[in-house]
């Protein structure tokens, strides 16, 4: 890279799909706008750079730095650690780095399950030497290192310190363009940056503050799959019995999903001030479940309780599916979670 | 002293019915384990399951709410939610391999102090029989702590 004067921003992809990078190109026109105002210092999606490029920029090197995907190995660790120390702002971007998202789902199960899953207990698998990957193997050519596959899934901020959390799975572009103006304000024109350690790009409030669908009082008697019901076009979701995780998620979307006959997937994370967003899912769509009343005998009561809760197929799997990584546990105790 | 294991039980007593009744088994001088540490809450339908999990993760080796029974909630229906919170809870808990002994819901009312005694008394014995849960260091040991992160095996 020439020395131009332009500020540098990187964004580098650690246990991802690869969407982060493409809803950041898919701010449209904008790109070129970023294009003029950053040098590109390191975007493994979109330029052909090497971690040795990395590691010859000094310290600090890097002005804005935008790290997707969660930690899920010893490689992804490790470049965060680079990253940070070469970044003067560094940014979980997506919600696989700001708390584990998809990935962290395997906090559910453990590391020799996982395993098993992929290279043995599988239809489309053939591997009759039980071969696995190994970290280090000697081969005629010498000695051969893979990274170490981690039991479990962490979030960006649970290796190193983060400056800034951008939310979504994926961030919504003009999210992602909001916030890159900011920074393009106070690289150049000297415009305070949002406090560090920020939620940026999103809203504070759940996201049934942006949500258009009318709602009324909450009486559920049992919840249905999405393919269990042809939702009314209107009517609040949650209050149809579709599992929705817009009361306990940021708003900052628009409230995609629910626009659309979708319940909330909840890739925004916890509303401000909520840690752990899957037990207040939890804690809020028990208490509107409306089976049961104070007159009844208690065994009676359990029971209709029982039947209903029952009617959530995989309570952890839906209300932690992209916070598994941020919950007040982080995984499960054991493999028996797997579901 | 025995080095027998000595379970830390988190409990969570709603000040109308059960904090009476654990007051009842005082006054009466009802004897049962001291694993019990109660924190008095004003309905058992204030314990959100964050306290249970922030419980379980900072060393307590089992938690135990405990309400009115149904009909007779000082706020009408306060233990009516307890009830589906904690069902819905306790299967969440399965999924993440937590005994379902180490996290209990007990309805005593303000009379019943030795109902209250029995059930420390048994649960107890229960999560002294399981083990030790240790989240931190057993579960987590290190993983997805703060930084920096320790070796992992």
């Amino acid at each position: 890279m020439t020395e131009n004067g332009k500020p540098k921003l990187a964004m580098y992809w650690a246990s991802s799909c690869g969407g982060c990078e493409i809803s950041v190109l898919n701010i449209h026109e904008h790109i070129l706008k970023v294009d003029e105002v950053f040098d590109i210092a390191f975007f493994p999606c979109i330029a052909d750079f090497k971690v040795k490029d990395v590691e010859s920029y000094p310290d600090g090197y890097i002005d804005v730095c935008l790290f997707n995907g969660a930690i899920r190995n010893s490689e992804n660790e490790e470049m965060a650690h680079l990253l940070r120390k070469k970044s003067k702002v560094l940014v979980a971007f997506g919600s696989c780095a700001y708390e584990g998202s998809i990935p962290a789902l395997s906090n559910l199960t453990t590391k020799p399950a996982t395993l098993d899953t992929v290279y043995f207990d599988n239809p489309s698998i053939d591997n009759p030497d039980r071969v696995l990957p190994q970290i280090s193997s000697q081969v005629p050519e010498g000695n051969l290192t893979l990274p170490e596959f981690y039991n479990t899934v962490k979030s960006l901020d649970q290796v190193v310190d983060v400056d800034y959390y951008l939310p979504g799975c994926p961030p919504e572009p003009e999210q992602i363009w909001a916030v890159l103006q900011v920074v393009v304000g106070a690289l150049t024109e000297g415009q305070p940056l949002p406090p560090a350690g920020a939620v940026v790009g999103a809203g504070t409030t759940a996201l049934c503050d942006e949500c258009t669908r009318e709602k009324r009082e909450k009486t559920i008697e049992r919840f249905y799959r999405p393919y269990e019901i042809q939702p009314d076009p209107d009517q609040c979701l949650l209050e149809q019995g579709i599992v929705c995780l817009g009361i306990a998620t940021r708003s900052g979307c628009g409230a995609l999903c629910p626009s659309v006959g979708m319940g909330c997937r909840g890739c925004y994370g916890p509303p401000e001030g909520v840690y752990d967003q899957g037990a207040k899912m939890l804690s809020a769509i028990a208490s509107v479940l409306d089976v049961g009343d104070e007159s009844m005998e208690e065994a009676e009561l359990e029971s209709l309780i029982q039947d209903a809760v029952a009617t959530i197929a995989d309570p952890s799997g839906t209300f932690y599916r992209f916070s598994m990584a941020h919950s007040i546990l982080r995984r499960v105790k054991n493999g028996k979670g797997a579901a | 002293m025995s080095d027998q294991f000595e379970p830390v039980i988190v409990g969570f007593l709603c000040n109308w019915c059960s904090y009476r009744a654990a007051d009842l088994a005082g006054t009466a001088r009802i004897k049962y384990a001291p694993n019990l540490r109660i924190l008095r809450v004003m309905c058992s339908g204030r314990v959100d399951p964050q306290f249970v999990l922030q419980a379980l993760l900072n060393g307590a080796d089992g938690v135990l709410i405990a309400g009115c029974h149904p009909g007779e909630c000082h706020y009408v229906n306060g233990n009516i939610k307890t009830l589906r919170r904690f069902t819905l809870l306790r299967k969440t808990l399965e999924q993440w391999g937590i005994e379902p002994e180490r996290v209990q819901l007990l309805w005593a009312s303000a009379s019943e102090g030795t109902v209250l005694a029995a059930a420390v008394d048994r649960m107890t014995e229960q999560i002294r029989d399981l083990g030790p849960l240790r989240w931190s260091q057993k579960v987590l040991n290190g993983n997805g702590a703060a930084h920096p992160v320790a070796e992992e095996a």
